[in-house]
């Protein structure tokens, strides 16, 4: 038997790393598709889950594989999925599913070049857009981007702690490189884990409101079996649960599923400044991207370009306020990522026009070279 | 539950959410009678009804779920089955039942059950056959006759409908059962039976749909009632490959199938669990 904590130094993929982030965390339910690049995640798994009480199985496709993960958590274990793009898009109804009925779980996009089968061994960033608006309707989402082994295995925790916190599927946007990258991966001994589980019910079980928020508009979740007998639907519902019908329970809801994460998105947003002190040009960036970017950096200022880097660790929600706040003292922003302008247009968005914006990015298939974002910055420099 | 001090109360009222009735189905639907044949087969069960939970999809039947006092989900089009698979793997002690129609569970969903019912997933589904989808107005489904008319098909559906429970068979089903509304014993007690199985039962439940299908094919509210008490024929243990569903010829019902098997947990159990290099 293995311990739940791989504790120790371990030579180890993004995508094994990621696994053995998932078990630490205490996930116990794994249900997913094979697609390159996320495979690997589903294969440890396979291996690891039943020898901590969990449970493995490779679905018939990836619709039912998040369709159980939901189930799963529904019945109160800690579930999780890996996918690709393809994958992803088959899921985004069951994930909108997920984020309305408030269901907690973790979503891994091992990101590979699309449109459509593209280059699936391949890197790309381009399903940022997707993971923020790929299901239908208003809502708001929680979405981290690792850039190595190690964080792999610190965000699918983190991944966890906040899905649960917060009551949603909550996404990991990794990318082939991270995926299939072998690094040293340092596991804490369990003890200094820190985990978060989801609120539980309190009271009399007969007058248990399942969707009836708590201060943090978050609301107390039942599993299904603990005598709570608890309605849980797709369609707009209040906080019995109960289907309502109409524009202003509609207008109620999703309120508060947007507002639950926007109103705590300082406790969530979390982003690594790197040289950005006395920069006048930074660069935004996130996952594989954000290394090139590091190196560029270096390269840049041993130039005499003053350049920074600002690298997103979450995502979404989009760090807006800072973006603005360094719009204001920067003379221009590089948005580095491995498509053609994604989160590149929410830090136009967010810059307000302050100041010059610029992409260095591709369509797939390959990391941005450090070389390639150092023309950038020479050019603009000048 | 808020009943009144003079009314009488209904024997089903502990597992109905009464504060959600009127319910939503047509005057002259049958998915009411099978929705009340399940809860009877649940409570007479003798199943732990906390441990019990009821999953569907969408459409007319899908709705039955919310309706019940029990833990319930009603999740998306045609995903019943996985979603209720994966509670069933992530607490085995839950009872598992879905709920919904043949829309749902055999046109958009029909790959998840061919699937779990392979498996031996240990889940009961009811499927509630009214021949077409309901809730959007009669359109044409997996399961319509050929010729019927629908309006997706308004000269005549071009389309044979599947046999359900020969598909469950093929698939693995450990047990498998047809009725219709008219045989609200035989369902209860089919139903009773497959709560108590231990893995994947099927059971098909003909109903009336006078509002979508009836009135587009000259069948009159009382007319597919009248078809299933002149035309049926119950032939229990009939080969699933045998049996017929036409209101000229006739209707096969009865259990078809109800034999043993290892379930996915109970293999996951003696194959994973215990010795993980076996996995490898």
């Amino acid at each position: 038997m293995r311990p739940e904590v791989l504790t120790g130094e371990h030579f180890l993929t993004g995508d094994e790393a990621c696994a053995e982030g998932a078990l630490a965390a205490g996930c116990r339910f794994f249900g997913a598709y094979p697609i390159t690049p996320a495979t690997e995640i589903a294969e440890r798994m396979a291996l690891y889950l039943p020898e901590v009480g969990g449970t493995f199985i490779q679905m018939e496709d990836e619709i039912a594989a998040m369709a159980a993960v939901l189930g799963a958590s529904s019945a109160g274990a800690k579930s999780m999925s890996a996918t690709s793009g393809p994958g992803f898009s088959l899921m985004m109804e069951n994930f909108g599913l997920g984020i309305y009925t408030e269901i907690p779980c973790v979503l891994v996009n091992v990101q590979r070049a699309g449109p459509s089968t593209g280059l699936p061994t391949m890197p790309a960033q381009g399903d940022m857009m997707q993971a923020r608006w790929g299901s239908h309707g208003p809502y708001e989402v929680i979405a981290l981007a690792p850039s190595s082994p190690q964080e792999m295995f610190y965000q699918t925790i983190t991944a966890f702690n906040l899905s649960e916190t917060f009551r949603l599927p909550v996404l990991i946007m990794a990318d082939e490189v991270t995926g299939h990258l072998s690094e040293k991966v340092v596991i804490p001994e369990a003890d200094a884990i820190k985990l978060q589980t989801r609120k539980l019910p309190r009271g009399r079980k007969d007058r248990f409101k399942p969707f009836q928020p708590g201060p943090d508009e978050v609301p107390p979740m039942a599993a299904a079996g603990e005598g709570y007998g608890i309605h849980v639907t797709g369609l707009t519902h209040d906080e019995r649960g109960y289907p309502a019908m109409s524009p202003e329970a509609h207008e109620k809801l999703v309120a508060r599923i947007v507002g639950k994460i926007r109103n705590n998105r300082h406790r969530i947003i979390q982003t690594e400044s790197y040289r950005l002190d006395d920069a006048e040009i930074a660069i935004i960036s996130y996952g594989v991207s954000g290394r090139s970017s590091l190196a560029a950096v270096d390269e840049a200022r041993e130039k005499g370009i003053k350049a920074g880097l600002l690298r997103l660790i979450t995502v979404w929600p989009f760090p807006e306020e800072l973006i603005e706040s360094l719009a204001k003292k920067m003379k221009a922003l590089v948005t580095v990522e491995i498509n053609l302008g994604q989160i590149h247009l929410e830090v136009e968005r967010c810059s307000r026009g302050r100041c010059a914006s610029f992409l260095v990015g591709h369509a797939g298939g390959t990391v941005i070279s450090p070389d390639r974002i150092l023309e950038s910055l020479e050019a603009i420099h000048k | 539950m808020t009943t009144k001090k003079n009314q009488p109360t209904h024997p089903l009222d502990s597992l109905v959410r009464t504060d959600r009735i009127p319910h939503i189905w047509c005057p002259g639907c049958g998915v009411g009678t099978a929705f009340s044949s399940c809860l009877i087969a649940m409570k007479s069960s003798g199943i732990d009804l906390q441990k019990t939970t009821m999953v569907s999809g969408i459409g007319c039947s899908a709705r039955g779920p919310g309706y019940t006092n029990l833990d319930s989900y009603h999740t998306t089009h045609g995903r019943a089955i996985p979603y209720a698979t994966g509670m069933k793997l992530a607490n085995p002690q839950l009872n598992v039942v879905v709920f919904s129609g043949d829309g749902d569970l055999f046109a958009i969903g029909g790959n998840h059950f061919i699937h779990a019912a392979r498996r031996n997933i240990d889940l009961t589904v009811v499927c509630v056959n009214n021949l077409n989808y309901g809730m959007t107005g009669g359109q044409v489904a997996a399961t319509t006759p050929s010729l019927s008319k629908t309006t997706t098909t308004p000269q005549g559906n071009p389309e044979p409908p599947f046999n359900l429970p020969l598909l469950a068979f093929a698939s693995g089903a450990t047990y498998v059962a047809r009725w219709t509304i008219l045989h609200t014993r035989d369902l209860t007690k089919s139903i009773e039976e497959a709560l108590q199985r231990r893995g994947f039962s099927f059971i098909e439940v003909l109903a009336p749909c006078p509002t979508g299908y009836g009135r587009r094919n000259r069948e009159r509210p009382l007319d597919a009632l009248r078809f299933y008490q002149e035309k049926s024929i119950i032939k229990n243990d009939a080969h699933p490959a045998d049996i017929i569903l036409d209101y000229q010829k006739g209707i096969t019902l009865g259990t078809f199938v109800d034999v043993e098997k290892p379930t996915f947990t109970d293999i996951y159990e003696k194959t994973c669990r215990l010795d993980p290099a076996a996995c490898m």
